[in-house]
């Protein structure tokens, strides 16, 4: 069985157990065995942006190092904001040899990093596993990408404007996907700890927007979207009384259960 | 006068270093901890200092040593002086503790943030486990805390002697020291296996099992008590102790 | 340094290459929560006008790039945004307290605790 290196990040061992979970037996059918780093570190979700800030981006080297240090030269990421803090860290690695001096030389107990890892996102790998995708899917589905398997551009899985990754997942199982002009618009993040009632509207707007596109599931590759997306929407029927729950899965569910 | 002036050969054969102590030079013996050191020019401990084994922690300390831009910390009853080392003695860190009645926690993989959500500015630098007298993996034992994972956390953490040099250099301003020891108070009272024959020996206690034996003890003399203290059976010492898990 | 200049050296953007078209706002998905549109920002810095540091719409920005996706020159707003963060965080004043946050995923809690103290 091909063996490639797993980075869980926290979320995937606390609040999106079942993401982790399933992507592992989703691939273990595929004949990939998903391993997880022995020492891996909270990679500090979002990107820092600032030129100076370099001390945010020392966690995703780090990571990197550990994908290195353990013999590999891939790392799988499922979590959409560890990929793209990692990737975008990896990209900073390869192309701003300044920063990555100060970052080595700060870094003196680790060997030091160029960028050699490649970061992947576990659709990714589906898509080029599309043929062994076979199974009897119900269901409408809406899917639900967000901002950070597609922005910015240099990190994108799929064409930015217009993802399809996975959709043709979707339809490759089986199951039937909508159109869903808002799949990459942003659920509002983090704003959940400074101000809900911004995302409540955001997860308002998507939810809706799926709906009348006649989804019955939205599907996610984001703890965070998928925290937004399922728990606002309690908050939702407070505001809006004929509000109807709308199911949340990670994609890797749906194809553990076509798979079955 | 023919004593006097033997020691003073013998001190000037005593190999002595620099050392500058909050700022001061001192020239003090070679070989001398850092606390002894500090004793032989002057300074008299009120706090910082307790054991002076390496094992309360009390005696956290900073150093550089000349043409070395790195800060050293460590014990100051473990460390020995080198020439141009500049030092000062931290018997206090000022850190957040929070309060909690063990009984009513709610134990789940939030736990930990709950109580100390600062450990979600962790940025992963690695300075806690540099600053580590006690060489933990400081950084690790942190990142478990925020993944909820307490028993690894607990295991981790378990050589922890509370001196809080941790704490100070971390840029997250994170207290680690008081983080990993509620992870340690978690793992044990709901998480480690409980010890059966503990278990079993409060219950004969409770059952008065020893209470004839006990008050026998209590009538006899010093004279025989030390006697019997003396002459008492000692177990033979065993690789590893087995604790049955439930 | 003045207010454009240090904005300028945080993220590294070039502001004048802004012509104000306005694409950034249309696509942004957190507009309607802002007290600022993304494009008057970028005015407001230009012009050295300070309230623009106390402005809402920095902290509501959820850094999700559809702006710098879409502007034509391309500027990277989400980073002019940082930089107005960071001149508030950078003098140790944080916009939430963390201590209040219970029982949110960590990586709510760790993205909130590096956008919003400092």
């Amino acid at each position: 069985m091909e063996e490639m290196a797993y980075y869980p990040g926290c979320t995937l061992k606390t609040n999106a157990k079942e993401f982790e979970e399933s992507l592992l037996r989703v691939f273990k059918k595929l004949g990939i065995r998903l391993k997880e780093l022995n020492k891996w570190y909270c990679c500090g979700t979002v990107y820092s942006l600032a030129t100076d800030n370099l001390m945010y981006r020392l966690a995703a080297i780090r990571n990197l190092i550990k994908v290195m240090e353990e013999g590999y030269d891939k790392v799988v990421v499922p979590c959409s904001i560890c990929y793209n803090t990692l990737k975008q860290a990896n990209l900073m690695a390869r192309n701003d040899k300044e920063a990555m001096e100060k970052i080595n030389s700060f870094m003196d107990e680790e060997p030091d990093y160029d960028g050699s890892v490649e970061v992947l996102h576990p659709l990714e790998l589906l898509r080029e596993k599309i043929d062994k995708l076979k199974g009897k899917l119900n269901g409408k589905y809406a899917c639900y990408y967000g901002c950070l398997l597609l922005r910015p551009k240099e990190v994108a899985i799929d064409e930015y404007e217009m993802p399809t990754i996975m959709e043709k997942i979707v339809e490759a199982l089986g199951g039937s996907v909508v159109n869903f002009p808002l799949k990459n618009e942003c659920c509002g993040s983090y704003n959940v700890v400074s101000n809900k009632e911004a995302v409540i509207d955001r997860v308002y707007r998507i939810i809706m927007n799926a709906r009348k596109n006649e989804a019955e599931a939205i599907l996610t590759s984001c703890p965070l979207c998928h925290f937004n997306l399922k728990e606002m929407q309690n908050e939702i029927k407070k505001i809006h009384a004929d509000f109807v729950d709308m199911p949340i899965y990670y994609f890797s569910q749906i194809i553990e259960e076509a798979l079955e | 006068m023919a004593r006097k002036r033997k020691e003073g050969r013998k001190k000037e054969e005593m190999k002595m270093v620099r050392i500058y102590i909050m700022g001061k030079e001192y020239k003090v013996p070679a070989g001398l901890t850092i606390m002894k050191a500090m004793e032989y020019a002057g300074y008299r401990y009120i706090r910082g200092a307790g054991c002076r084994a390496g094992f309360c922690g009390a005696c956290a300390t900073v150093y550089r040593k000349e043409g070395d831009y790195k800060l050293y910390a460590d014990l100051a009853c473990q460390t020995t002086v080198e020439d141009g080392m500049w030092l000062v003695q931290l018997p206090f860190t000022p850190a957040n503790k929070a309060t909690y009645d063990l009984e009513e926690i709610k134990l789940d993989d939030k736990t930990l943030v709950n109580f100390y959500p600062e450990i979600a500015r962790c940025v992963s630098c690695n300075t806690c486990t540099k600053a580590c007298p006690q060489e933990l993996e400081v950084m690790d034992y942190i990142q478990a805390c925020l993944r909820g994972d307490i028993k690894k956390a607990a295991e981790l953490s378990f050589d922890c002697i509370q001196c809080g040099l941790c704490a100070l250099r971390c840029p997250a301003e994170i207290a680690h020291y008081h983080v990993s020891q509620l992870a340690r108070r978690l793992y044990g009272k709901y998480i480690a296996p409980k010890a059966k024959h503990l278990e079993k020996r409060v219950e004969e206690i409770k059952e008065g099992k020893f209470d004839k034996e006990m008050k026998e003890i209590m009538e006899k003399s010093i004279e025989e008590l030390k006697e019997m203290y003396n002459s008492r059976y000692i177990e033979p010492e065993e690789e590893e102790i087995v604790v049955e898990a439930d | 340094m003045n207010l454009l200049e240090k904005v300028e050296e945080l993220s590294g953007q070039n502001l004048y290459a802004c012509y104000q078209c306005g694409r950034c706002s249309a696509g942004c998905p957190m507009v309607e929560q802002m007290d600022l549109l993304p494009n008057q920002v970028i005015l407001l810095v230009i012009r050295g006008d300070q309230s623009v540091v106390e402005a809402k719409t920095p902290w509501i920005c959820a850094e999700c790039y559809q702006c710098f996706t879409r502007c034509p020159k391309e500027v990277d707003i989400a980073k002019i945004m940082e930089a107005l963060r960071l001149i508030k965080l950078r003098k140790n004043i944080d916009y939430i307290k963390l201590g209040e946050l219970k029982n949110l995923p960590q990586i709510a809690l760790v993205a909130g605790a590096r956008k919003y103290t400092g």
